[in-house]
């Protein structure tokens, strides 16, 4: 059989990511790349990132339409003081990319059209108007799980459902995200197939694999994410505080940055624990590596996580993880600790212990790495080429 | 002959409390009163009220052709006591018909014989004194936590007194050898080997639902006749197995009791067969052989050993850390925290710990409270870590 040539509408790439968006659309196209299937990857603006397994097209390319591209996580509340005067950027852009979509949709030669996130919803919407040919609606987080439910978008949140509703198929990164797609967007939950995120080995492997923390017999408990509500870092500060009240021996590692970050610090003043917290700003890279080989434990206390890879990534790197039951990523690693996000008493004690009992972290770590060494977008790819099999048949 | 020799176990742990750090000196109450009576009430109702009901019936209607062995951990008759006497005194009324024997076993249903040998024997008489003063009997025949045997422990049996000990019918101890006889072990002179016959014991207790089982549905005239098979090459059929089989592992939906009623007489239709409890097997049959249980053996998984209990470093350490506090905890004199600290023994706190299931099937996850092995952990550390705090905090005796 003929492999199908996919136009696949993303908003980030790595190393140009804000976030898990980028690196998942970088991980199932080179898995779905390596079964054969032909890749053309549209990104709204020009950058300077590359993937030897597809052909990236840039949107502005030739146009400079796109001045400032917004990040994939914005949400309306946390950009609104930045655009007060001409409404919210970020739609615009989203606009503007499905009109471009449209041209390139008649320029281009492909079978299935695959779009990330609202973000290229429209997109891959127009795609399909002037092609004719299938839309599967990826969904990597829901308006729901970014605003916490609260100042939901309603933009945003039509956007979503006309994708969900427009497209021949849904795909969601988690059983955790499908259902909130049928319950939040009404969506037949028979239109909806699962791709789980997974993690990229030989990417996750480069740089300086043996980091250690130098900061002596303290421990140091990381948080890594953006500082969003979505995220749940306040309740890491919450947890934080008891955790430091038993144990004062203890630092805490917040690594990202986001809207929230103002709120934290004083957050983390007002809690007297600004002498535990550290502050790293957004890391990549081998930084990214050696935070996570400096932690004792690597939390995740997400209020709302569709998938949330950096909790495989840290335990492929050998960092025990707590992570939210709010989370997808749950479903598919067993070794880990998994508390209710809200429980800071629960992730308190767990941390505590972790911290406390070698046992604990040794049983943890290596069962985990070994469980992670058998996540991989290969199986995630089969998945999707088979959803693009059933659409072309 | 053969001769069916049935025993069935029966144990309830007293689960732990939710137990965080903060609880530490700050509560004492580590056992879970109403998730234990809500675990217990279940069980009661789904198994062991029918099933002492069906087991007196049919104790009656064969006219003491039909035998059994029971176990009865101390930790649950205790229970059974305070919440569900009606259940002990069906206990008692099977004890009294002289077909039902009661194992020996340990109180707590521990690893005691791993750590300490006086605190095993002393779990091992707490529960002849609680047998004698429910069912006014003496158990003769003993079987240790899970089936645990070794060269070395039925020696200390032995010595305890105990005519016979059960054990797991192990390919890898038996080889070549049928588990269908009385053994005698390597290292003890007189006691007697009882080995459970694990492919038809697992045929009831484990397949006898499995829908992908070629003999799926079981019924008692077939495995009657798999039991006659062994006419001439076996004197006795050991099916040991959790009394819990009947009821909550297998569900009444499943057929189960009417596996059970019918058993005894589709057995006995064969006037060769007939069922015998283990003190009688010792009379009447001769050891054929001397084996060697140079390692424990156990009748858990696929693997016959310990390492459901044993098999991770949170275990050991968890164990290591209990039975670290033996000598403290004994020179005190305080009735509570001897009783806390044997009830921390309890192997079921340990399983809870076991990590392997995730490719053992999901037998440990279906009986485990916990949302994971290493929540496990936790909450018994916590627990530990308030018990070692009150002994440092105590004044010496």
């Amino acid at each position: 059989m003929r492999q199908p040539t996919v136009l696949m509408f993303g908003w980030e790439f790595p190393p140009f990511n804000a976030g898990g968006l980028g690196v998942a659309c970088y991980g199932l196209a080179k898995a779905l790349a390596q079964q054969g299937v032909k890749i053309i990857f549209v990104l709204p603006k020009k950058l300077p990132c590359s993937a030897d397994f597809c052909r990236i097209i840039f949107a502005d390319n030739n146009e400079r339409i796109i001045k400032n591209l917004y990040s994939a996580y914005s949400t309306f509340h946390s950009e609104k003081n930045k655009s007060l005067s001409k409404g919210w950027g970020l739609l615009e852009e989203v606009k503007l990319y499905a009109k471009i979509a449209r041209e390139i949709a008649k320029k281009e030669n492909f079978d299935i059209i695959h779009a990330h996130d609202w973000l290229s919803f429209p997109a891959g919407l127009a795609a399909k108007e002037v092609s004719g040919k299938p839309l599967i609606a990826h969904i990597h987080a829901t308006e729901f799980d970014r605003t916490g439910g609260l100042n939901v978008n309603s933009d945003v949140f039509a956007i979503e459902k006309q994708g969900f509703e427009m497209a021949d198929k849904v795909a969601a990164v988690s059983n955790f995200t499908k259902e909130k797609v049928e319950a939040n967007y009404g969506i037949d939950k028979n239109k909806i197939a699962v791709i789980h995120n997974a993690v990229d080995h030989i990417r996750d492997s480069s740089g300086n694999s043996s980091y250690k923390w130098q900061g002596g017999k303290a421990k140091l408990v990381l948080f890594l994410g953006r500082l969003t509500l979505q995220k749940g870092p306040d309740y890491f500060l919450l947890t934080a505080k008891k955790v430091a009240d038993k144990n004062p021996d203890v630092y805490f590692a917040m690594a990202g940055s986001g809207d929230m970050q103002r709120q934290l610090i004083n957050q983390a003043i007002d809690l007297g624990i600004s002498d535990k917290v550290i502050f790293t700003g957004f890391l990549r890279g081998d930084d990214l590596n050696k935070i996570y080989q400096m932690a004792d434990l690597y939390v995740m206390p997400s209020v709302s996580e569709p998938f949330g890879i950096t909790a495989l990534e840290a335990a492929g790197r050998g960092t025990p993880i707590l992570i939210s039951k709010q989370s997808g990523v749950s479903e598919v690693i067993k070794n880990c600790l998994r508390v209710d996000f809200w429980d800071i008493n629960q992730m308190a004690n767990k941390i505590l212990a972790v911290l406390q009992y070698p046992v604990l972290k040794n049983t943890l770590r290596e069962n985990s790495q070994q469980e992670v060494a058998k996540i991989n977008w290969d199986n995630s790819a089969k998945i999707c080429f088979n959803l693009y099999q059933e659409l072309l048949h | 002959m053969p001769s069916i020799c049935l025993y069935l176990q029966t144990h309830q742990p007293l689960r732990l409390r939710n137990y965080t750090i903060f609880d530490i000196g700050e509560n004492q109450d580590y056992f879970d009163e109403q998730r234990n009576y809500d675990y217990l009430s279940r069980i009661v109702k789904k198994s062991y009220l029918p099933t002492n009901k069906m087991l007196l019936e049919l104790v009656k209607k064969h006219n003491g052709k039909f035998k059994l062995a029971l176990g009865l951990s101390g930790v649950l008759l205790e229970q059974l006591e305070n919440d569900f006497p009606e259940v002990i005194s069906d206990f008692q009324k099977l004890v009294k018909t002289g077909c039902c024997e009661i194992l020996a076993e340990t109180y707590y249903h521990s690893l005691a014989y791993l750590y300490s040998p006086e605190e095993f024997k002393k779990q091992v008489n707490l529960h002849k004194q609680k047998i004698k003063k429910l069912f006014n009997y003496e158990p003769k025949v003993f079987r240790n936590t899970e089936l645990m045997l070794s060269n070395e422990m039925a020696a200390m049996v032995e010595k305890m007194g105990f005519q016979a000990i059960l054990g797991e019918g192990a390919d890898y101890i038996l080889q070549w050898r049928s588990p269908n006889f009385v053994y005698g072990i390597k290292g003890a002179d007189k006691i007697k080997l009882l080995l459970r016959n694990y492919k038809l014991s697992d045929d009831i207790s484990f397949r006898f639902s499995c829908r992908d089982w070629a003999e799926w549905p079981l019924t008692a005239d077939k495995f009657a006749a798999w039991v006659r098979a062994i006419d001439g090459s076996g004197e006795i059929v050991n099916l040991f197995m959790d009394y819990e089989t009947f009821g909550e592992h297998q569900w009444q939906e499943t057929g189960i009791f009417e596996f059970l009623k019918k058993l005894p007489q589709e057995i006995l239709n064969y006037p060769q067969n007939n069922f015998k409890t283990p003190q009688e097997v010792v009379k009447l049959y001769k050891p054929k052989a001397q084996l060697d249980f140079p390692n424990i053996v156990t009748w858990a998984d696929t693997e016959r050993d310990l390492s459901a209990w044993l098999g991770n470093k949170m275990q050991v350490s968890a164990l290591k850390n209990l039975y670290s506090l033996e000598e403290k905890i004994k020179k005190q004199n305080n009735k509570k925290i001897i009783e806390q600290w044997r009830c921390l023994q309890t192997s079921d706190h340990f399983y809870y710990m076991c990590v392997k299931w995730f490719s053992d099937g999901d037998v440990h996850k279906y009986f485990s409270p916990y949302d994971s092995p290493y929540d496990g952990f936790i909450n018994f550390m916590n627990v530990f870590q308030d018990l070692k705090m009150r002994l440092e905090n105590s004044p010496k005796v």
